[in-house]
């Protein structure tokens, strides 16, 4: 049993940040992509970094969760980064090399980006990383809930999510099954050219589509039998409840906003 | 008087008009506390019976009465309070991404409210010795832990029967000696009525009364004793009948006098050692 597989790339921690309802952490989230393009001086950014810092160091997710999580976009930071010092010509000229000059406006802006990209990405994994995707869905199954009111199906959508969850882990195990199976009968999928390998998935791909289906329909009627019946009248087991800390954190982070429209300049 | 608790009135049923049928004219009783067996071959049609009588499936022809309601479109939400059923393949039934959330999901359904679902979820959980599995999830589990929650989940909703539809087939003996402990102290512990649907005759030792189907038809109703002694007949119709009663039948060719047909292997030392005293 793999018992090292985790959904997602939560880490189990008891921090203030965990323990924020997850409804609260998406709205500070949404409000802080915007935020952030507000910041345009010294000062409001450093106002920024600082909140997102002190939310990664109480959050006691370690250091290492959150550079994986930052490795893919390192390229985009930096290339950024380069582009605007090669591209942006304002200010007075800091260096020249040969004909090619880096001006000072071209330095600023460039970090600018950088910061904000990372910024960013810092913030939302945070979420990622002290939120189960469990209690991500249903906080989007809540915050979604005046959408019922044009027929959206909110409450479908949340259990469709909840049940890909359920069987992510199964279909894997699954995953891993039938490719011992086909590599016991033949099937190379390790050596050959992209276009073999391709092939070689087939006979790993319509196995474990054909059971996922026949999974479906047993799923269906094992909730049918257990009175499942659409989201009309039901109840919820796991309850989001927003806490005295919540509304502290919703305080400090206008706190945060006011400062940044303090201290920005127009 | 006991209280009949499921009737099938000459129920006959296909899955499709140009199908043959899978049920023929099957009439029989199932009363309130009592524990049956269903036993027949792949595709005698026993496990149709369990989708029939919560509602599922619907018959053709014939009637069938849950409690005195019969099973009916309108009544199938009423009906599925009081049948709880558990499933053959573990994983393919398990709704919730944690154990907690996979008993809760039946009172869910119904609407029962949330705190009443924590304090059931406890005794559920306690009754089939999972009570410190809570937040696991299912990929954690083994088949028997994952059939015990299964079965957890159905007692949460107190149903009045527990319909077991080849509930340990996928299991390993660990796993299936598990099940069937779990379920005896838990029919013990709550008035419940136990429907277990196998084709495998070690488990209609405990039950009160076996219904032996073969080719869609009701091919004899009696205790598990009885039907232990019609072993030749049992064969014919593609049964696997338990060791002990195949040698119990060569004993009685040898020239044995058995007193009773054994059950299990504790049964038949019994009538072994005690063969020649006078007592």
């Amino acid at each position: 049993m793999n018992n090292a597989l985790i959904i997602g790339q939560y880490v189990p921690g008891n921090s203030l940040v965990h323990k924020l309802d997850p409804r609260t952490k998406i709205t500070l989230i949404f409000f802080f992509v915007f935020i952030v393009f507000l910041a345009n001086n010294v000062l409001s950014y450093s106002i920024l970094t600082l909140f997102a810092l002190v939310s990664m160091v109480i959050s006691r997710v370690p250091i290492r969760f959150i550079m994986k999580g930052l490795t893919p976009i390192w390229f985009l930071i930096v290339f950024t980064f380069i582009l605007h010092i090669i591209v942006t010509k304002e200010g007075s000229v800091w260096l020249e090399i040969y004909s090619f000059q880096i001006y000072s406006g071209g330095v600023f802006q460039g970090i600018a980006i950088s910061l904000r990209f990372f910024l960013l990405i810092l913030v939302t994994s945070l979420l990622t990383l002290t939120t189960t995707p469990i209690e991500i869905t249903d906080a989007i199954e809540d915050m979604l809930h005046p959408l019922k009111k044009v027929k959206f199906p909110v409450h479908e959508l949340a259990l469709m999510m909840s049940i890909s969850l359920r069987f992510i882990p199964t279909l894997m195990q699954e995953t891993d099954k039938i490719s011992k199976a086909q590599a016991s009968r033949g099937v190379d999928f390790r050596t050959g050219s992209i276009k073999d390998r391709a092939k070689a998935v087939v006979p790993l791909l319509i196995p474990l589509f054909v059971s996922a289906f026949k999974r479906a329909e047993e799923l269906a009627m094992a909730m049918e039998a257990r009175g499942y019946n659409g989201g009309e009248g039901r109840t919820k087991l796991r309850e989001l409840k927003i806490n005295a800390r919540d509304i502290a954190v919703y305080l400090l982070f206008i706190a945060v906003i006011a400062g940044l429209l303090l201290t920005r300049g127009y | 008087m006991r209280e009949k608790l499921i009737e099938f009135r000459n129920v006959s049923f296909r899955y499709r008009e140009e199908h043959p049928w899978v049920l023929k004219n099957c009439s029989f009783e199932i009363y309130e506390d009592e524990s049956i067996a269903i036993i027949g071959h792949n595709g005698s049609g026993k496990s149709t019976i369990a989708k029939l009588i919560n509602g599922l499936l619907f018959p053709q022809e014939g009637e069938i009465l849950i409690a005195g309601k019969p099973v009916t479109e309108e009544t199938i939400w009423d009906i599925r309070k009081d049948v709880g059923m558990v499933f053959q393949n573990p994983d393919n039934q398990f709704v919730g991404t944690t154990v907690q959330d996979d008993v809760a999901f039946g009172m869910e359904n119904r609407g029962i409210p949330r705190e009443d679902m924590i304090s059931r979820i406890e005794d559920s959980l306690t009754a089939v010795g999972m009570q410190e599995y809570h937040l696991t999830e299912p990929h954690r589990l083994s088949g028997g832990q994952k059939q015990r929650v299964a079965i957890a989940g159905v007692l949460a909703v107190s149903p009045k029967v527990l319909i077991l539809d080849e509930a340990t087939a996928m299991l390993d003996p660990k796993g299936r000696t598990e099940i069937m402990k779990t379920v005896t102290q838990v029919q013990a512990k709550n008035n419940l009525s136990l429907i277990t649907i196998t084709h495998d005759l070690h488990e209609v030792v405990q039950s009160n009364r076996v219904i032996v189907m073969n080719q869609g038809e009701i091919w004899d109703e009696a205790t598990p004793r009885e039907i232990f002694a019609k072993k030749r007949a049992l064969r014919e119709i593609g049964l696997d009948v338990p060791f002990v009663a195949i040698l119990a039948d060569e004993l009685q060719e040898q020239g044995l006098v058995l007193s009773k047909e054994p059950l299990n292997h504790e049964e038949l030392l019994e009538e072994l050692w005690t063969l020649h005293s006078t007592t």
